[in-house]
């Protein structure tokens, strides 16, 4: 039997969950050991390879692109973890949800101080990605087996996270690294 | 040349005095004359007042008949309580957006109509009906809104609506020459203590040839509860209140009536104005207070004048004033205070903020009105109908009075009954009275449920029929909904939530936001999308908006969500999906992107057709 398969991805976050994951340090050579990465900003795969163990999501949806990439790790995962804050709520950048789209796009390509844009047409090309109406956590867009909260969490949770998880035991957290005062 | 907006404001601030408690009168009075409280009128009142312009602008954007831009001279707002929406208050509205060519929120852009929802007016039992400035115009059928608004259109003057509105007055005194209204008293049946006929001053005769603290042995001897809902015995709240430190008292009638299909105060202003007034002069006599407040709901000021003419003619009488009744010493009197539109300011620290001319935000108890009440004063708060028991029981004795009912709960209590059934209206019943007993009274036909106790009472089913009214059992403040075979637990239950999220004061977290999320967790389900974990956080999360909400409005806000899932859970479960099924999250793609497809005018590249 080959070693579980992790996958990692990035959507509508800041990549600080994944620079957490850095924070391993040493570990990342056991980590190593422990699994095979598939796609994942860390060795720069950009497709999933087929059926994957575990899936870690960080950011929420915030764009088409985001749903597209989401719907995919939901398809090929067997366990999808929202992790950190913006998979889970949405995060900073759902503060625009406050906000109309409309009036999003008027701010930032029409109206805004420091806006030039003379033709006054919001741009189009196909390779900016349609946005949703608002930003959407994970566990809206596809079902989501766990949560691992913090902005982001600390190397630590995910390492202990990712163990149990591994090993078949129920994860426990110590109260600090759940606490985020 | 009109006098300018200065001038006016002027003149409305010195009619009340300078007096910044009551800033709610002069923004309604500046609303009415000036259009709206803009900010230029702020900054008006803010210096006649010498007071800071936030207070000004945070009451205006407060209440729902005070608004800080120009409205249409005319202003429609159609009801869209339940029973309102089963009778068709959604065709109306639509009815009347494509006659007028804007959407529900919106004015015309000649400023002649504006058209919303409002929420529950009193009138659900000749639904669908709206409020059109103070007219109610009840009972309207396919195509009459639109008729009016046709009729209106043509006319270039816009004034004395109900000649051009109104065919037929309703019974009673709704066709009294200072009230002109439409609406019936659709009172079906009438019982001893309340509906009953009485001459003015028999009660309060005999209760000042008794002492105060006499009096409110009667009433404590009575048993009587309050009927505004929380049920307290009446008679100790006196007691409390005459025994507050305090140089004056306050006695304040609860007119709001605000919970959604409760319209039996409506009636008894309109029927038994002086049964209440009676009750209040009886109650200030009893706790020591001269003057008595009625807060009487925005959407009953077509009543004003008519009470006010009761008030006049008791002052002509002697039973208002100084030395009532010749009763040397005692002197009481009462002044109606208008509300602007806020369900919350039935609750009675809610009302006492909105008296003292403040937001509607209910205040931290301890301490209780009764020491610490309108204007720091200890105030006894008490809804119309509790009053009117009062004059009855003096009238009639407390032996006589508590023989009526349960022994828990003594008297009579008038439902006011809409919904699925031939005959709503109000119905004066005995306590005590079985559900079932009430639908055949209503002649409710093989009802599936019913609604008790409005929003924030309880959903009951068939299992429940042989349940009594009272405040030991299913407890009412007079609303009861009839609901049939046909219609949608679920759905109405998401309409209530609705209504709370719309009506919550926003103090509390857990009150603002929780409402939504058990309103959004609802729809998912409604929608098809509910997972069998939902089930779990409606019950959790209801609950601790429940625990956590500091007034009785977030305290019985979840009841919609709580009851049902309680009474009718398999309409829950029948609409929850497999928990297995992954692919499923309610989610919709195709909303989600319209807009921004829409703005940048092209399609989708990675979700193909
Ligand atoms: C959100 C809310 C709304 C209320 N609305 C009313 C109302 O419209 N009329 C009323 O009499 N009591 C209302 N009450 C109850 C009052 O707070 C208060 O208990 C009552 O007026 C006391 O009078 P009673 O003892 O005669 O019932 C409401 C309470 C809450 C929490
Ligand atoms: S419970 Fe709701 S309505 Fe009551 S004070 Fe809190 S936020 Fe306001």
């Amino acid at each position: 039997m080959g070693k579980p398969r992790v996958a990692t991805t990035s959507l509508c976050g800041c990549f600080g969950c994944h620079m957490s994951l850095l924070d391993i340090d040493e570990r990342i050579l056991s980590l190593v050991e422990l699994v095979d990465f598939d796609r994942s900003p860390i060795n720069d795969i950009k497709e999933l390879s087929g059926p994957v163990d575990i899936g870690l999501v960080e950011g929420g949806c915030a764009n088409e692109e985001n749903v597209k990439v989401l719907q995919e790790f939901r398809e090929h995962c067997r366990v999808l973890i929202s992790v950190g804050d913006c998979a889970i709520n949405g995060g900073i950048p759902a503060m625009r949800n406050m906000v109309p789209l409309r009036e999003c796009f008027r701010e930032a390509f029409l109206d805004g101080p420091t806006v030039v844009n003379p033709a006054g047409k919001i741009p189009d090309d196909e390779e900016i990605p349609l946005l949703l109406d608002r930003v959407y956590p994970c566990h809206e867009v596809v079902k989501v087996e766990y949560h691992l909260p913090g902005c982001p969490p600390s190397a630590d949770t995910l390492w202990e996270a990712l163990n149990a998880l591994l090993e078949g035991r129920s994860l426990e957290l110590p109260y600090e690294l759940i606490k985020y005062d | 040349m009109g006098a300018t907006r200065e001038e006016v404001v002027k003149v409305i601030c010195q009619d009340y005095g300078n007096d910044r408690s009551r800033l709610l009168d002069i923004a309604r009075d500046v609303r009415e004359q000036l259009g709206c409280v803009d900010s230029p009128a702020v900054d008006c009142i803010a210096e006649v007042l010498s007071i800071p312009r936030v207070e000004i602008e945070s009451l205006v954007s407060f209440y729902s008949f005070l608004y800080s831009e120009p409205q249409g001279q005319v202003q429609i707002r159609i009801c869209n309580d339940v029973p309102d929406m089963m009778k068709g208050a959604d065709r109306i509205a639509s009815e009347l957006e494509e006659e007028l060519g804007i959407q529900v929120g919106e004015t015309t852009p000649d400023g002649k109509f504006s058209l919303e929802y409002a929420s529950c007016i009193g009138l659900s039992d000749q639904a669908p009906s709206a409020l059109v400035n103070d007219l109610m115009v009840p009972r309207l059928g396919a195509g009459t809104a639109r008729r009016g608004v046709q009729i209106l259109k043509e006319r270039g003057e816009l004034k004395e609506l109900d000649k051009l509105l109104i065919r037929d007055y309703g019974d009673g005194n709704n066709a009294h020459d200072l009230v002109r209204s439409a609406c019936s008293n659709n009172i079906r049946k009438a019982g001893e203590v309340i509906l009953a006929e009485m001459r003015r001053g028999a009660g309060l005769e005999k209760a000042l040839a008794m002492s105060p603290v006499e009096v409110i042995r009667e009433i404590k001897t009575s048993r009587l509860r309050g009927r505004g809902g929380a049920g307290f015995p009446t008679g100790m709240k006196w007691e409390f209140t005459r025994a507050a430190d305090g140089d004056r008292r306050y006695l304040v009638c609860n007119a709001d009536e605000g919970e959604p299909g409760t319209f039996k105060d409506r009636v008894i202003l309109t029927e038994r104005p002086d049964l209440l007034f009676e009750g209040m002069t009886i109650g200030g006599y009893a706790i020591g207070a001269e003057d008595g407040l009625v807060y009487l709901r925005a959407e009953y000021a077509y009543l004003r004048e008519f009470l006010e003419h009761a008030l006049a003619k008791r002052r002509e009488l002697g039973l208002l004033g100084e030395n009532v009744c010749g009763k040397e010493g005692f002197h009481f009197d009462i002044r109606i205070q208008m509300g602007a539109g806020a369900y919350i300011c039935g609750e009675e620290t809610a009302l006492i903020s909105s008296c003292e001319g403040l937001r509607g935000d209910p205040k931290n108890r301890p301490p209780f009105p009764a020491q610490h009440g309108y204007l720091g004063k200890p105030t006894s708060v008490n809804n119309v109908e509790t009053l009117c028991c009062v004059a009855r029981i003096l009238q009639r004795g407390s032996g006589w009075f508590s023989a009526i009912g349960s022994p828990g709960s003594t008297g009579t209590k008038l439902l006011s009954i809409s919904g699925d059934c031939m005959r709503p209206g109000v119905y004066e019943v005995p306590f005590g009275i079985r559900l079932s007993e009430v639908f055949a009274m209503c002649d409710a036909q093989d009802p599936m449920a019913a609604q008790v106790g409005g929003p924030s009472g309880k959903m009951v089913g068939e299992a429940d029929f042989d349940r009594t009214i009272c405040f030991d059992d299913l407890a009412t403040g007079g609303s009861l909904m009839v609901f049939g075979r046909d219609r949608d637990v679920l759905e109405i239950a998401s309409q209530f939530m609705q209504f709370f999220v719309h009506e919550s004061c926003g103090y509390c977290t857990p009150c603002r936001v929780g409402n939504v999320l058990l309103k959004e967790r609802l729809d998912k389900i409604l929608g098809g999308h509910g997972q069998p974990t939902d089930l779990e956080y409606l019950q959790r999360l209801g609950e601790s908006i429940k625990m956590a909400s500091r007034c009785g409005l977030g305290q019985t806000s979840p009841n919609p969500v709580l009851s049902t899932l309680e009474s009718f859970r398999s309409a829950y479960e029948e609409r929850i999906r497999d928990a297995d099924d992954v692919e499923e999250s309610g989610f919709d793609l195709q909303s989600a992107l319209s807009t921004a497809q829409t703005l940048t005018g092209r399609k989708s590249v990675h979700f193909e057709d």
